[in-house]
């Protein structure tokens, strides 16, 4: 009688058929004859299988040939843009320390484009096994030099070779990655002969275990075939492999540490959406503001687009934040967009607020504003020809009366920055112009009824904005009535 | 007594004709075939060696499913 037992066969950490890959073909991967990735691949399945952590693993490949791995693993798959997989990673692994992530990143990915990434997820030890598969060049988009090509190397191109004096030496990650604290560990196997095969199979058995048992940031650089784009026959690849490529990028275990460190554990995330809501907005902000206010279909039919302006400091980013919040609590599509750097620096600072019953196409207000807020003059003169000619001006006399050129607009003022002053604080000073845009509101949108709903909806803004702080929301309260006293309309 | 020996089974219509077998076996088991499969790639073949199961072939081969090692025991 005689007994069959299978000692090397299909792994069931590939799905049974490939019903995820479009096309006919369902038993074959789509890679080329040859190919390093499906060698890889199939230590990784085995692995998955063997382990039993199928229900827990998340492959994240990005752009490369492999980006098509979730057609063939039995466990979760996510594609990443280029490069991007250590950060996608590193949100997995935070946000449930159960997950078992694998970053499965090519050359021209992680090498290139991707770089920075790794460094940063490898520095901050983030608990993942990559697998860095590096042939040398870019395979998918038809063999380009990539990082790793090694000098002299002819590519499309490089066709001359690969010149170090212009292009530079191959990028030894490994070693780079090695060099940094955080890291477990970080070994080079080739997909070359059965033996450095097996190398590399015990290799990503590691890498695994280290990430099953938390132990933080392990890479395995895997030097790998493609064929088809170098033009070479199965021996003639693994020559090249063994031989070439071996020699700039020794295989080997640059750093296992792995033994001697402790598994990482780290604050766990927050899931249940009301406590992330009372974390970020401790007032109940929408409470209290009765459903028929909430939805007024009546006023602001079409686009409001503000812009706000003044210098540095004066509070102009917090006082568009507090219109925002405002439409915001009216069911309004809003969008806020500061603007930073050189502009903001000691010149004038601005920013958009679009308030829509729409979706709002452009968060930017560069030109056509129906409201602009100027908290001095510099900014009233830079920003006034963005106001539309029906548009509103709301302006802070404290630094003199509004210029003779603009008094055919329709304008409120008020002296918001001396009314701050008295109070105690500059700072004041945009709550201060809210009240004046209430009075604005009021005198030209809105109905009696709303009206009587009106401030509560701009204290609950001003809470939004400020709500770390008790007394500061008591104060620009008071900012804000007074605000709304002394706002007074000129013109028109 | 027991007996124990080894078959190495190709699926032809998975195997791409890479040739990473061929070369890859210590027993020279396997050689690329002159008939095309449904891909329309060569596909690998038994020479008729005896396999002594290693499992090299199916390591170094990069489909899922082409290559099956069998380890048949005879009473």
């Amino acid at each position: 009688m005689e007994k069959e037992k299978i000692l090397y066969g299909r792994s069931n950490g590939f799905f049974p058929s490939f019903e995820r890959r479009p096309g006919p073909i369902k038993t074959n991967m789509h890679y080329c004859p040859g190919c390093g990735h499906g060698i890889l691949h199939k230590l990784i399945a085995e692995a998955i299988d063997d382990f039993g952590i199928k229900d827990k693993t998340i492959i994240i490949a990005p752009v490369g040939c492999a980006v098509f791995s979730y057609y063939y693993f039995d466990c979760f798959g996510i594609s990443a843009p280029h490069g991007r997989a250590p950060a996608v990673a590193t949100g997995l692994a935070r946000a449930n320390p159960e997950n078992l992530v694998i970053s499965y990143q090519g050359d021209g990915d992680l090498a290139s484009i991707g770089f920075n990434h790794i460094l940063q997820a490898a520095n901050r030890g983030e608990n993942l096994a990559v697998f860095f598969v590096n042939n040398a060049i870019y395979g998918m988009t038809g063999g380009q030099m990539a990082p790793t090509t090694l000098p002299g190397q002819k590519t499309q191109t490089s066709p001359l070779g690969r010149s170090v004096t212009s292009e530079g030496y191959p990028l030894k990650v490994s070693e780079t990655v090695a060099a940094l604290d955080a890291p477990v560990y970080v070994e080079r196997c080739a997909l070359s002969t059965v033996q450095n095969i097996r190398k590399a199979r015990h290799a990503i058995r590691k890498a695994l275990t280290n990430s099953i048992e938390r132990k933080g940031f392990s890479l395995v650089e895997l030097l790998s075939g493609c064929p088809v784009n170098l033009k070479m026959n199965a021996r003639d690849m693994n020559e090249f492999l063994d031989n070439q490529m071996s020699r700039y990028f020794p295989l080997g275990v640059y750093k296992d540490t792995a033994d001697s460190r402790d598994p990482i554990s780290r604050p766990t995330g927050i899931y249940e959406p009301q406590a992330v809501r009372e974390l970020l907005y401790p007032v109940r902000v929408a409470d209290g503001v009765s459903e028929s206010f909430r939805n007024p279909s009546r006023i602001f039919q079409s686009e409001r687009r503000i812009k706000l302006c003044g210098s540095g400091g004066q509070g102009v980013l917090s006082l568009g934040y507090m219109l925002a919040t405002m439409g915001k609590l009216r069911n309004f599509n809003v969008s806020w967009l500061p603007s930073y750097g050189p502009e903001m620096r000691g010149g004038t600072a601005n920013c958009s607020v679009v308030l829509s019953r729409d979706s709002i196409g452009s968060p930017l207000v560069s030109k056509e504003c129906n409201l602009l807020i100027a908290l001095n003059g510099p900014s009233l003169e830079k920003y006034l020809p963005t106001l539309k000619r029906n548009g509103i001006l709301l302006y802070d006399e404290s630094n003199g009366s509004c210029p003779d050129e603009v008094l055919d607009r329709v304008i409120y003022t008020l002296p918001a920055s001396d009314l701050a002053k008295q109070l105690g604080d500059l700072k004041y000073a945009n709550s201060v112009l809210l009240g004046a845009v209430a009075v604005m509101m009021c005198d030209l949108f809105l109905d009696e009824e709303d009206k009587a709903d009106f401030d509560r909806v701009f204290e609950e803004a001003i809470m939004d904005c400020f709500h770390e702080k008790e007394h500061v929301v008591k104060n620009n309260i008071k900012a804000f009535y007074i605000g709304k006293a002394n706002a007074r309309r000129i013109r028109n | 007594m027991n007996k124990k020996k080894f078959e190495v089974r190709i699926a032809p219509d998975e195997c791409k004709g890479c040739e990473r077998c061929v070369i890859a076996c210590p027993r020279n088991v396997l050689k690329l075939g002159t008939a095309l499969n449904k891909l329309g790639f060569p596909y690998a073949v038994r020479t008729g060696q005896e396999c002594i199961g290693c499992g090299g072939c199916f390591l170094t081969c990069p489909e899922p499913g082409a290559i099956t090692v069998v380890q048949i025991e005879s009473e």
